[in-house]
């Protein structure tokens, strides 16, 4: 449908004034990594590159890298498989407690990552602790796959409810079984809303800091948390600057591919967070 | 003149134990469905709900507040502590406070860049790209954001620098410091499902509609907004959920003010006190699970 | 339908509880010590090491900001030759408050922490750290004798950690701006300030006290002599002092780094600080800090490094008890951050050879004179008996002061 002139120059107006509004502080930050001032002094009277080749070198900022990419890939894998699951069974079938089902998938975005985090650091202590295990990689995964499955969840879902079972059946109709149709028919269907949902569930596992703050134990420190321990310390404050805007150019290319490999820009939405 | 059919009616090849599992499993789907849902189940009901029953059943304990061991002695003494608390209800009153400004704001914001990109943006490009513009802060991390919005409002800050040529100064640090950055950093959770559903609406209805006669703002009004309210509710859900449990923004941009949350922190985290946080916990869950039970009915949930 | 009758019973259950809460009367828990006792009572009973064995390759510590750094940005090298001489890698914990580390040590994960006053009695008596067996520690012998066996580190006349290092907490003003220098704490609680809206505070229950010295000797009819043991009138003074502040706060400071940001960004120019917190401020050159322990006197800090009654590495422990009150490793850290170090020795290692005396490191008096940061218990423990405020009302009442 076509709008007027008028209407497309508001809109327009608008719409580039919230998304500086969105990218300002961003650019604050970009700044900032060059500031040669340690505590974001503003504005900033010289500009250095040092924080940035600092940050490239700086061996905590690269193993807390590699621990956030080992627990959000983790939490990812958990994520598709049991999202995935919860999917199929509401989608598929009708069973008591469906709709309690699909509320309780929600709750562990829905309500506060402290909650979340301060139940299940409870709950770890009485019942993982005696047994030997203590807090670390593995228990920070836990707590990140259990908000990412609404995430994969969503997404299989939507996907499941558009394709509809007619292929299905249709495949069984002609001799294939269940195996085979799953794997030849409905796979493919959901495939990429399976990689986006799981891309997605990466992200939000990678930027976690609530939740993880209650669930990890010494010796991990994933990015944010790296980030936030350094927050406290006067002098690291621009390397901070210098890793977040880095992870901002880095992530272009994974949101654009779960874009893409969706079905466009409504299913990569399907999101939840908390911060 | 009818032809040949190729098709003929075979049985199944019947050779191999995959095959008399899918047998097996085609005549039963309540154990494909109970084969589907274990797993994740387990994993919900158990360590989920279970770790969440555990937290609040120690909301009926107490601390020995000398060694801070657990006294496990059932009592409604947490409750009281916070139902008497003059301060309690003030800090609770202005979280919902920030959280339904917070969420007014993120929808008045929300609305048009999400209607241009759905809407009046022709190319799938544009679409695209407008779509990452506003999602890419997302990834950009919470922190890292929360402390650009603290460099911006503190005194002499960017806020600051910016208006001094006009004679004025920011807000500094504070309340409105809190409500703005809570709004900016939660802006995206509500875009998204605006997004999707204003793709959703079909363009039939607003040609239809400005045929009828009616202007871009009655059409608005009448057609469009209605529509949205599941998406807005959807998006309503995270604002509201996120500020509800936000601890750590009120810390660093808020000045002296303090939420809900910090309750629940410093009480787990400084005084040891779990009971009395779990205690505070309840409210920003019993809020939000009514809230979700509620709001069921929109529709809003499948929007998420 | 399944959910809404789930709705229903949720809100009525929730009523349910509510309504009896309210309604409830309050029940009183009391505890074991008797009554005008100023004994202690007896913590959980813990074995302190008899032998230190060979390192287990790693360390989990809790410590105060810049007491364990590895060298990175500036700041002293105090782990690196520890890691190299025992083969103990060390992971740092830093906490922002002794709330904070007494809760770190409750899980378990953790072999040792440098807990200050406030912390350490709880952990001793939650039995989360053991008796240190100072025999094992060659480096204490030289330790400030009026260090050893204080109230705040050990339990009828048990040990139960190594003393560290001690400070006051000051008066920090930015000295361009706040003209003349202030000389007394009621610089930071004058309802008339001219410095509203830029003075700031230490955001910890613990701050109450701050206000219990300052009245000490302000309002002597108060009778207040310690102010960590407060009876109810003199609790109610002390926080009413501290609602009349709140006005005057930009911001608390819960992290060092927060107060340094505030200062440098002027949007505080007066407060208590820690001398770690000065000394960056004025290395940021952005602004010009002096400090002062004004005529009241101050709360301070005696840190204490204790050892986890389930430490997991124990023998790296005791390792890094010896190293960190070595005479080198303490100078370094103490230096860095301002406060005076436990070691007599190290003061020939500080860089600055007037260090030692500028914080009176030697100086029992002066050492006698602070009032560390003690956690307050029902107990006064002053012949009173259990009438004073323990430190779970003090926590409340700080959510109370911040509105």
């Amino acid at each position: 449908m076509t709008f007027s002139r008028r209407a497309r120059w508001i809109l327009g107006i608008i719409s580039a004034a919230v998304l500086t509004f969105i990218y300002f502080p961003l650019l604050v930050v970009l700044v900032n990594s060059f500031n040669t001032s340690k505590v974001f002094a503003w504005p900033p009277t010289s500009f250095t590159t040092e924080w940035w080749a600092r940050a490239a070198t700086d061996e905590s900022v690269r193993s807390a890298l590699v621990t956030s990419l080992k627990a959000a890939t983790g939490a990812a894998l958990i994520a598709i498989v049991l999202g995935s699951m919860i999917a199929f069974a509401v989608a598929r079938y009708r069973f008591f407690g469906r709709e309690p089902v699909s509320f309780l998938v929600i709750l562990p975005i829905a309500l506060p990552g402290i909650v979340t985090g301060i139940a299940l650091n409870s709950s770890f202590n009485t019942v993982l602790v005696p047994l030997g295990i203590s807090f670390g990689l593995f228990t920070v995964i836990l707590g990140h796959a259990t908000f990412c499955i609404v995430v994969v969840f969503n997404n299989v879902l939507a996907r499941l409810r558009r394709t509809g079972t007619s292929l299905e059946e249709a495949s069984m109709d002609l001799g294939a079984g269940p195996f085979q149709t799953f794997r030849d028919v409905t796979f493919p269907a959901v495939r990429s809303a399976l990689v986006a949902g799981a891309l997605l569930a990466f992200a939000l596992s990678f930027d976690e800091i609530v939740v993880t703050t209650f669930t990890s134990g010494p010796g991990i420190e994933t990015l944010p948390q790296w980030i936030f321990n350094n927050l406290f310390r006067p002098t690291q404050g621009p390397i901070i600057n210098a890793v977040a805007a880095a992870l901002l150019i880095a992530f272009i290319l994974p949101v654009y591919l779960a874009m893409r490999m969706s079905d466009g820009p409504s299913q990569v939405t399907q999101v939840g967070a908390e911060p | 003149m009818t032809q040949q059919s190729t098709l003929t009616v075979t049985s199944p090849p019947s050779g191999g134990s995959s095959r008399s599992v899918s047998r097996f499993l085609y005549r039963r789907p309540r154990l494909r469905l109970a084969g589907l849902l274990a797993a994740p189940l387990l994993w919900l009901v158990v360590l989920y709900l279970g770790s969440l029953a555990i937290m609040f059943v120690a909301a009926f304990w107490t601390t020995d507040s000398y060694t801070g061991a657990l006294v496990k002695q059932p009592t409604l003494a947490n409750f009281q502590t916070l139902f008497r608390g003059e301060v309690y209800w003030v800090v609770a009153a202005r979280t919902v406070g920030i959280a339904l400004a917070v969420t007014v704001i993120d929808m008045v914001l929300a609305v048009p860049i999400a209607f241009m990109a759905a809407k009046v943006v022709r190319s799938r490009k544009v679409r695209y790209a407008m779509v990452i513009a506003v999602t890419m802060p997302l990834w950009a991390g919470y922190l890292v954001k929360g402390y650009a919005m603290q460099t911006m409002f503190i005194n002499n800050g960017v806020i600051d620098w910016m208006l001094a040529p006009f004679g004025l100064k920011g807000p500094g640090l504070g309340l409105a410091a809190v409500t703005l950055s809570l709004a900016y950093l939660w802006l995206p959770y509500m875009v998204l499902p605006v997004y999707a559903g204003l793709e959703r609406l079909p363009d039939s209805l607003l040609e239809a509609s400005s045929d009828l006669g009616a202007s871009a703002g009655h059409t608005f009004r009448s057609v469009v907004l209605p529509l949205l309210v599941p998406s807005l509710v959807a998006g309503s859900i995270f604002t509201f959920s996120l500020t509800l449990g936000d601890y750590i923004m009120v810390k660093i941009v808020g000045g002296t003010t303090q939420m809900w949350a910090n309750i629940i922190y410093d009480n787990v985290g400084i005084a040891n006190n779990l009971p009395l946080a779990a205690a505070a916990a309840l409210f920003p869950v019993t809020v939000i699970v009514l809230y979700l039970l509620a709001v069921r009915r929109t529709g809003a949930l499948e929007n998420l | 339908m399944l959910t809404s009758r789930l709705l229903k019973v949720t809100v009525t259950g929730v009523a349910v509880v509510l309504l009896a809460a309210a309604c409830g009367s309050s029940s009183d828990t009391s505890t074991g010590a008797s009554a005008n006792s100023t004994e202690r009572p007896a913590p959980p009973a813990g074995t302190a090491a008899t032998a230190v064995g060979a390192g287990e390759g790693t360390l989990n510590l809790i410590t105060w900001p810049d007491y364990a750094d590895d060298g990175t940005a500036g700041t002293p090298n105090t782990v690196g030759p520890f890691q190299t001489a025992t083969g103990c890698k060390v992971n740092v914990k830093v906490g922002n408050s002794s709330d904070e580390m007494v809760t770190l040590m409750k899980t378990g994960q953790y072999d040792g922490v440098s807990a200050s006053g406030d912390a350490s009695l709880r952990l001793i008596y939650g039995g989360d750290v053991a008796p240190v067996n100072t025999d094992l520690v060659p480096n204490y012998k030289t330790v400030s004798e009026f260090l050893k066996l204080k109230q705040w580190n050990s339990v009828n006349g048990v040990a139960y950690g190594i003393p560290h290092g001690w400070g006051a907490n000051v008066l920090a003003y930015n000295s361009d701006v706040v003209k003349p220098a202030p000389t007394s704490w009621g610089a930071v609680f004058d309802a008339a300030s001219p410095y509203k809206g830029k003075i700031t505070a230490y955001d910890s229950p613990i701050y109450i006290a701050d206000a219990a010295l300052y009245l000490s000797k302000t309002k002597p009819d108060l009778k207040i002599t310690n102010p960590y043991a407060l009876d109810d009138t003199q609790f109610k003074a002390a926080v009413d002092l501290l609602k009349t502040q709140r006005p005057l706060i930009s911001s608390y400071w819960a992290s060092y780094a927060d107060e340094v940001k505030a200062f440098d960004a002027q949007a505080a120019v007066l407060g208590t600080a820690w001398q770690v917190n000065v000394n960056a401020m004025n290395a940021d050159k952005k602004v010009k800090v002096s400090s002062l322990v004004p005529a009241e006197g101050a709360t301070g800090w005696s840190d204490t490094w204790m050892v986890a009654s389930k430490a997991a590495h124990p023998n790296c422990m005791y390792k890094w008890l010896d190293y960190i009150v070595s005479p080198k490793a303490n100078a370094g850290v103490a230096e860095y951050f301002g406060e005076a170090p436990a070691q007599t020795l190290a003061c020939k290692e500080t860089s600055d050879k007037s260090f030692c005396d500028t914080f009176h490191a030697l100086d029992a008096a002066y050492a006698d004179s602070i009032a560390y940061w003690t956690t307050p218990t029902k107990n006064c423990l002053d012949g009173r008996g259990n009438i004073c405020v323990d430190y779970a009302a003090w926590v409340q009442a700080w959510t109370e002061i911040k509105g």
